[in-house]
């Protein structure tokens, strides 16, 4: 595992460092799109380390804080009539309206923690008796692994095993933000590893539309650090193009056999935002083909709506339009231990993020 | 010893009666693999001789799997006790120990673990002096639970307290970190995957002895981070004394497959639980007469300094990260939770 010790190298960044402050002469508002970025950025205190005049601002890939408050209720609801959940482990503590996963669980609910979506079609195969749902959130990155898992419920005839998904794309996200009124983002850096599995091409209406540069990236220090030399390298020289940092992991056309799984069991879909809204064609939704697997649909839950935290500004902090620490209920009534919204539960939260390292809670 | 003739292949709610069959499972297993003057006399309690001020030290025990890499429940819980004992400034001496037992646990499976407590037992130089046995019905409990409450003579040369942390003060640990979390995790169900990480459960005892032999009173602290990690450990201590430290990344031991599979867990080896490891807060004069000495000991080969107390930014741990940032280490809330991609 090189990237270990050559993508945290302290030479190799600091050089990029030095670029960007030699080259950096106007102030610029770059996004980094996902929270894994967010993560990297302020956990290597690489923020401090750049020009005042680049501000980074954070974007809304994080797959737990965009997924609607009324689908952690859903699971929370079969969670409490016997159903037994499997989800990620980011999923678990995000507060519903009334209760988080890892509270139903305490209660008495049989709530498996996965790493891999497969996995819980293997919980289905060895509970016959029970019903068994996974819960399919994140991106284009976690979807090919979402519909294999139903392909593969299908193949052994499992019958038992469905998925309650809200799975969300980042380029309608992007133009989503793109389009706000308040909006001040001068370049992105695209998520690397969205764009492994779906490649560039989705990318370049976008620049060419917005006249905006993105610079798809990595997630280490030096990859982040590169990326955001790139951008500001193209604003000052007053271009805008595609860009590929990471082009180690990342190909032009993505990964094609993943992206096929995809397009054979799902569909895009208008999709629901937490804290942001309902974004037109932004995610995904099982095929008629496979309705079956649709726990939505199998245990007709779809009807649940509730409201958010009105004292949460989740929406601003997703949209870039404020940093986590300019919200009063930061670190104050919102903590990870007692979240208000998501952004502070997720390991790809921004208000995680900087209550966990950032040198604005140092400075308190 | 052979189980076959017990007469009796798996443990059940009757072994914890108090009547025939609790006596046949103590006079089988545990009287014969303890046998010592205490235990031996059979008494409700064992009366014995301390030569100092008592440090005393409980805890209870119920990891699952039972079975792991580099151990198992049974020489956990007296490691654990003991080290904790150790943390104190004291020598170990006696332990208690208390089994809550779920019916259906295999007699092989109990004999492995009370044979692993002797000898964890015996290698750290405590006696097991009193017990109990306790059985719970199939679905109330997890196989086995165990108590140890350990019992140790106060190190006369030692003064160990937070109180007396000075800005400047080193900390050291005294192998890599994170071990114990991981080998454990690689075992869970849903999360198997392959590795030769093992736990690092050992008795610390004898090195902290040596230390105290050595500097006395100019070691500040022991703590060993077990549950929550290095990075929940170093944070409490700075709380209470209202002190911030200051660690670099780059110096914190963390062993190549240990920092892979928390990179493909997305877990941080900071939170990452530990069982051989602890921290040592010493003057800032001996700092390198520490090191030297416990890297020549054979539970210290791995020592590094990591940071150490500051009067700068108190109450808060900062870490330098490998490329030259600042971050803070905040303490763990809830467990680590695994994340999405």
């Amino acid at each position: 595992m090189k990237y270990l010790s050559e993508y945290r190298n302290l030479e190799a960044t600091k050089r990029y460092i030095n670029k960007i402050h030699e080259i950096t002469t106007k102030n610029w508002n770059i996004m980094e799109i996902c929270g894994g970025q967010t993560h990297g950025l302020v956990k290597n205190g690489i923020l401090e380390l750049l020009p005042d005049k680049v501000r980074m601002i954070h974007g809304p890939g994080c797959p737990v804080c965009v997924t609607p408050l009324n689908l952690i209720d859903k699971a929370v609801e079969l969670l409490e009539n016997g159903v037994i959940v499997c989800s990620f482990g980011d999923m678990i503590r995000v507060p519903g309206s009334k209760k988080s996963l890892l509270e139903a669980k305490a209660n008495g609910g049989d709530l498996r923690v996965l790493y891999s979506p497969i996995e819980a079609v293997t919980v289905a195969k060895q509970n016959p008796e029970k019903e068994v749902v996974f819960f399919a959130v994140g991106f284009e990155t976690t979807a090919p692994a979402n519909a294999l898992s139903v392909l593969h419920a299908e193949k052994e005839g499992i019958t038992n095993y469905s998925i309650l998904t809200s799975h969300v794309l980042v380029p309608p996200a992007m133009e989503a933000i793109l389009d706000d009124e308040f909006n001040t983002i001068n370049a992105f850096l695209a998520a690397g590893h969205v764009c492994a599995i779906m490649g560039t091409e989705e990318y370049y209406p976008i620049v060419d539309k917005y006249k905006i540069p993105i610079v798809v990236t990595g997630f280490e220090p030096l990859d982040l650090v590169q990326g955001i030399y790139i951008a500001v390298n193209q604003l000052e020289s007053k271009t805008y193009k595609l860009e590929n940092q990471y082009a180690r992991v990342v190909k032009e056309e993505g990964n094609i056999a993943a992206k096929k799984v995809i397009q054979q069991v799902f569909e895009v879909s208008d999709r629901e935002w937490r804290g942001i809204g309902l974004i037109p064609n932004s995610g995904y939704r099982l095929r008629k083909k496979y309705e079956q697997y649709d726990a939505e649909e199998k245990f007709n839950i779809s009807n649940i709506k509730v409201p958010e935290n009105a004292n949460c500004i989740a929406g601003e902090i997703l949209k870039g339009l404020k940093k986590p620490y300019e919200c009063s209920q930061f670190g104050k009534t919102c903590v990870p231990a007692n979240p208000l919204g998501a952004p502070m539960v997720s390991s790809e939260g921004a208000c995680a993020a900087y209550y966990h390292f950032s040198n604005h809670v140092i400075d308190q | 010893m052979d189980t076959k003739d017990f007469g009796f292949s798996t443990i059940h709610l009757g072994h914890g009666s108090g009547g025939e069959l609790t006596r046949k499972l103590l006079d089988n297993i545990i009287f014969t693999t303890f046998n010592n003057e205490y235990l031996n006399q059979k008494h409700d309690g064992s009366i014995v001789k301390m030569n100092s001020n008592i440090a005393i030290s409980t805890d209870s025990f119920v990891i699952t799997p039972i079975f792991f890499k580099g151990g198992n429940i049974g020489e956990l819980a007296v490691n654990g006790t003991v080290n904790d004992v150790a943390m104190c400034g004291a020598i170990p001496k006696y332990i208690s120990l208390a089994f809550i037992i779920e019916e259906g646990l295999k007699i092989e499976e109990f004999v492995a673990i009370v044979n692993s407590i002797k000898k964890a037992a015996d290698e750290s130089g405590v006696l097991v002096i009193t017990g109990d046995t306790k059985v719970v019905e199939r679905g109330k409990g997890d196989k086995i639970f165990i108590n140890t409450t350990g019992f140790g003579e106060q190190h006369p040369k030692a003064s160990i307290s937070v109180q007396n942390i000075q800005p400047g003060d080193k900390i050291l640990v005294n192998g890599y970190i994170a071990q114990h979390g991981i080998a454990i995790m690689s075992e869970r169900e849903g999360l198997q995957f392959e590795s030769t990480i093992t736990s690092d459960t050992t008795n610390l005892n004898f090195l902290v002895n040596d230390l105290l032999d050595t500097f006395g009173d100019k070691i500040k602290l022991f703590r060993d981070p077990t549950r929550g990690g290095l990075g929940t450990v170093l944070h409490e201590i700075a709380n209470d004394i209202s002190l911030g430290v200051y660690l670099k990344e780059n110096d914190i031991p963390v062993e190549k497959q240990v920092a892979a599979a928390c990179e493909m867990l997305g877990l941080d080896p900071m939170y990452v639980a530990n069982e051989g490891v602890f921290v040592v807060v010493v003057d800032p004069s001996i700092e390198n007469e520490v090191l030297a000495l416990m890297k020549n000991h054979e539970k210290g080969k791995n020592t590094a300094v990591i940071g150490e107390f500051t009067s700068e930014h108190p109450n808060k741990v900062v870490m330098q990260s490998s490329i030259g940032g600042k971050r803070i280490v905040s303490p763990l809330v809830g467990e680590q939770l695994p994340r999405i991609c």
